[in-house]
């Protein structure tokens, strides 16, 4: 059986302002009908150009050179015409951002028709009957009336299902998913990862899946390609890979993967140190939330959406707390509220012993030195025009520790170093940096003051793996070393094991579960957490084919 | 890229204009280096007016008498002479200081106020913010020639001298530009609001001008450089309309390309092509070099709109293959080689 693609010797150069980059380097792949290809590596690796390429989707500053045979057409210097006949029949592609791949002004009946009209006299009639009965298929309850219904009326994991079935439509052979759930929650991504895993059963497509996600790998491919610098640095089945990886970065890879459990024998040694450091038993807590309400105003006429529900729990001294739920859960609301970018408007929040009802900026801003804030996205939290430096030495100057920041520069020196960045690049310009090093410089300005508190919002969501292995580590030290108390806030469950003492459960702005991480982990009593747990893909082939069984029946008793 | 330049090479690639002409390829860059051959005619001409005009702007007669009326080109007035007895190559090269003069004045009116009312408005919001976008709509909906026609009068309350001139016609390209400006910052300073520095000032405990000035000022007027250029073009316009329709500056006191053009009117059925062809051309290529300056740099501050070379097939590439993506703030610079090895 011959094969569907065969990229050979695949060069791709770009024309930047830097000079030319070459984002890809001699890659050579293949794939058979009805296979699924995982092509993982880090941001910057090359895996979406060389996966875009084979659809003719790169901008028009790249050569391309090398072969790339689809159904035994060459795809380099192809017309655009000819592309166009292509793309849909023979290759599609599913985005990685569901909202935005689909046309807000349209129904979704009509875009998925859009494509069926594209190739091909098809009446209107015949389109329609066509998109519901894809929609049918890709899971969407009652098609008949949804085919009318405009994208902002579906919820994030449907778009994406509508996404799959406009790929789907005209039965092409080969389904190019770039990151398909990588902006979708954990329970939802393991229904979408079911729903591409029925796109090869049902519908005989191959699949090429992008992603840096071990967990989602595991789950799904067949064979997996490790890309690194635009070079593949090891290509092997599945199974074999998570084995006995041969090449060290993918060694390294598999080892900066966080696994659910590792957290736990590192909290109870924490505990132990702080017993052993003196046994503070009674001292008062950081934050205390008690019956804590957050609502937004909405719009006129309508009732005001409550994003906090009833929260309480409260932060001893030394302690870290993590806090997890999916999109809108209300978890970052809930640390922007201690950091007094929100306010709250019902309960009560004690922050430092100051009551967050009814807060005012002046009488708050003296404890702000006390909260560290580490936010989510390192590329825009620095002020673009100010040197890192000058950004770590604000919250001194801003309290009245330094005049200005060469008056500061000893201090932001030590500060750099204790998050391990070389001195030098004090000097630099935030976009001179690399997303981990941005993102620990963010955690050295926050740790300026030696606050007590430190809020971290999502600090390695923006990461790569390898990346928030290090930050992940740094965190943990500097926690060790300088004691504050911390609230971190996650999507991961695993990220937040490695990390706190105790766990949160959020979910749609209630607290759902709180304990102790082996606890909450190992012995979920929630059904949304067990659901979260289960969801969660781990990085080994074998043991998520069993866990997806387990998800299966938990999700089957559930609805 | 591999030779390291000189430290005076380094600095001068940095400086503003020819870092974008480095930056530019193709049409842009020809688009860019015939604006900015235009413009640079024009501000030499309007610097060294003095020396390079054959006569005064108000000068009517030399030692061999009076110059004569509507004289055609040749001879002792190389582009003749006007229905006034003017020499029209005089009135022309005077006429950019002029112009030039009220450019300056009126974006430096404009620009300070504007700049200023965008960033309280944009960053306090509340009822400042309504009470000025109001009014700044309320000075849209105003023909602008026709606000500035009232501005001219107000000011120069009919009287007519070089100074009373230059300003009316400032203050009143000021009146029209000042919501422009606003406008702009305003939305820069509403978006840059929510960026997360400026959160993060916020929670570190930043007052409020702090964050205002130092956080915020200075990426909301990146973009003023090409607001600035294109509004000098516009404001040339402006004055030239004034003049024309004779709010502007009186012969004596200055020479304005817009008066000329409105009392060449009669000579154009006559047969006399001079004395309007000049005048009228000088304001078609100081508004064209300005605004292709300005276009050409709005395109290139835009990594969307910015065209760039092909990669080259032959030519050695980067070690690195540490790909950025092209953020929101249009910055693609950030290929870095540490990127990857992080």
């Amino acid at each position: 059986m011959s094969n569907i693609v065969e990229i050979r010797n695949l060069e791709v150069t770009f024309a930047t302002d830097g000079g030319d980059v070459k984002a890809v380097d001699d890659v050579s792949l293949s794939l058979a009908p009805g296979e699924v290809l995982a092509i993982v590596g880090e941001s910057g690796s090359g895996k979406s150009v060389t996966a875009k390429s084979v659809l003719g989707l790169l901008p028009e500053t790249a050569v391309s050179r090398g072969a790339i045979v689809l159904n035994g057409k060459e795809v380099i210097g192809m017309s655009g015409k000819r592309l166009r006949e292509l793309r849909g029949v023979d290759v599609a592609m599913v985005f990685q951002e569901p909202s935005t791949a689909l046309n807000p002004v349209f129904t979704v009946g009509w875009q998925i028709a859009e494509g069926l009209r594209a190739h091909g006299n098809v009446s209107k009639r015949e389109a329609r009957t066509k998109a519901i009965e894809i929609l049918r298929k890709v899971g969407i309850p009652e098609p008949e009336s949804r085919v009318d219904y405009y994208p902002h009326q579906f919820s994030g994991g449907q778009k994406q299902r509508v996404v799959i079935a406009m790929a789907l439509v005209l039965e092409p052979e080969l389904i190019v998913a770039d990151e398909p759930t990588t902006a979708l929650d954990v329970t939802v991504q393991a229904e979408i990862l079911d729903l591409l895993r029925r796109c090869r059963d049902e519908f005989g497509a191959a699949i090429i899946l992008i992603t840096h996600n071990m967990g989602i790998v595991a789950d799904l491919s067949d064979r997996v390609a490790v890309m690194y610098q635009g070079k593949l640095v090891e290509e092997a089945p599945a199974q074999q890979l998570f084995d006995s990886a041969k090449h060290p970065y993918t060694q390294k890879l598999l080892a900066a993967v966080p696994r659910i459990g590792s957290g736990a024998s590192r909290a109870a040694a924490r505990v132990s140190d702080r017993a052993a450091a003196g046994g503070e038993k009674d001292v008062e807590p950081v934050v205390i939330a008690d019956n804590l309400e957050i609502e937004f105003p909405g719009r006129f006429g309508r009732a005001p959406f409550r994003a906090v529900d009833r929260v309480s729990f409260t932060i001893s001294p030394g302690e870290v707390l993590g806090l997890v739920g999916e999109s809108g859960s209300g978890k970052t609301t809930i640390g922007r509220a201690i950091g007094g970018l929100n306010k709250i408007t019902g309960g009560s929040l004690s922050v430092l012993g100051h009551e967050m009802l009814g807060f005012k900026e002046r009488q708050f801003r003296p404890l702000r030195s006390d909260i560290g804030f580490v936010f989510q996205d390192p590329a825009s939290s620095f002020n673009p025009l100010l040197t890192i430096a000058q950004c770590v030495a604000e919250p001194l100057i801003v309290h009245g520790k330094a005049e200005d920041p060469n008056d500061a520069r000893g201090r932001v020196d030590e500060l750099l170093e204790a998050v391990q960045l070389p001195r030098a690049f004090g000097d630099r310009f935030p976009h001179e940096l690399s997303g981990g090093q941005r993102q620990r410089a963010s955690l050295a300005r926050s740790l300026a003051l030696r606050p007590r508190l430190l809020i971290a919002d999502e600090p390695t969501s923006a990461l790569d793996v390898s990346v928030q292995a290090k930050v992940l580590e740094l965190f943990a030290d500097l926690q060790r070393d300088l004691g504050f108390a911390a609230l971190f806030i996650s999507h991961d469950l695993a990220v937040v094991d490695m990390l706190s003492d105790r766990i949160a459960v959020l979910y749609k702005g209630q607290l759902v579960e709180e304990g102790v991480g082996s606890e909450v982990l190992g012995n979920p009593q929630h059904p949304y957490t067990q659901r979260l747990l289960a969801s969660l893909p781990v990085p080994d082939p074998r043991e998520q084919t069993e866990r997806r069984e387990a998800l299966r029946a938990l999700t089957a008793v559930d609805y | 890229m591999t030779t390291t330049p000189s430290r005076f090479v380094a600095v001068w690639r940095k400086l503003p204009i020819v870092h974008q002409v480095r930056q530019s390829v193709g049409l842009q860059r020809g688009m860019l280096v015939a604006g900015l051959i235009l413009t640079g005619i024009f501000l030499l001409t309007a610097l060294f007016a003095p020396l390079l005009a054959p006569y005064g702007f108000s000068q009517l007669r030399d030692d061999e008498g009076s110059f004569g009326a509507q004289v055609p080109p040749g001879g002792q007035h190389i582009l003749g002479t006007t229905v006034g007895g003017y020499d029209v190559l005089s009135r022309v090269i005077w006429g950019s200081r002029t112009a030039l003069l009220v450019i300056v004045v009126a974006v430096a009116l404009s620009i300070f106020a504007g700049v200023l009312l965008g960033l309280v408005s944009g960053y306090l919001g509340s009822w400042i913010d309504r009470v000025l976008v109001v009014i700044s709509d309320a000075v849209y909906a105003f023909p602008t020639l026709l606000l500035a026609i009232v501005a001219a009068i107000a000011i120069s309350g009919g009287q007519s001298s070089f100074w009373g001139g230059v300003f009316a016609a400032a203050v009143s390209i000021t009146v029209v530009y000042i919501p422009q400006y606003f406008r702009v910052i305003r939305a820069e300073t509403v978006r840059i609001k929510s960026e997360a520095y400026v959160e993060s000032a916020k929670v570190i405990g930043s007052s409020t001008p702090r964050i205002m000035f130092r956080h915020v000022f200075r990426n909301a007027t990146r973009t003023l450089p090409l607001i600035f250029t294109l509004n000098s073009s516009e404001a040339i316009l402006t004055l030239a309309g004034l003049g024309f329709l004779g709010f502007g500056i009186e012969p004596s006191a200055a020479a304005e390309w817009g008066y000329d053009l409105n009392k060449s009117i009669s000579d154009v059925t006559s047969g006399i092509w001079w004395t309007s062809l000049f005048p009228g051309l000088a304001i078609v290529l100081v508004v064209l070099g300005i605004t292709l300056v300005g276009e050409s740099l709005n395109d290139l501050a835009d990594p969307r709109l910015r065209t760039r070379r092909r990669a080259d097939q032959s030519a050695p590439v980067l070690e690195t293959a540490a790909l950025s993506t092209v953020d929101l703030d249009g910055d693609v610079n950030s290929i870095d080689p540490l990127e990857a090895r992080s």
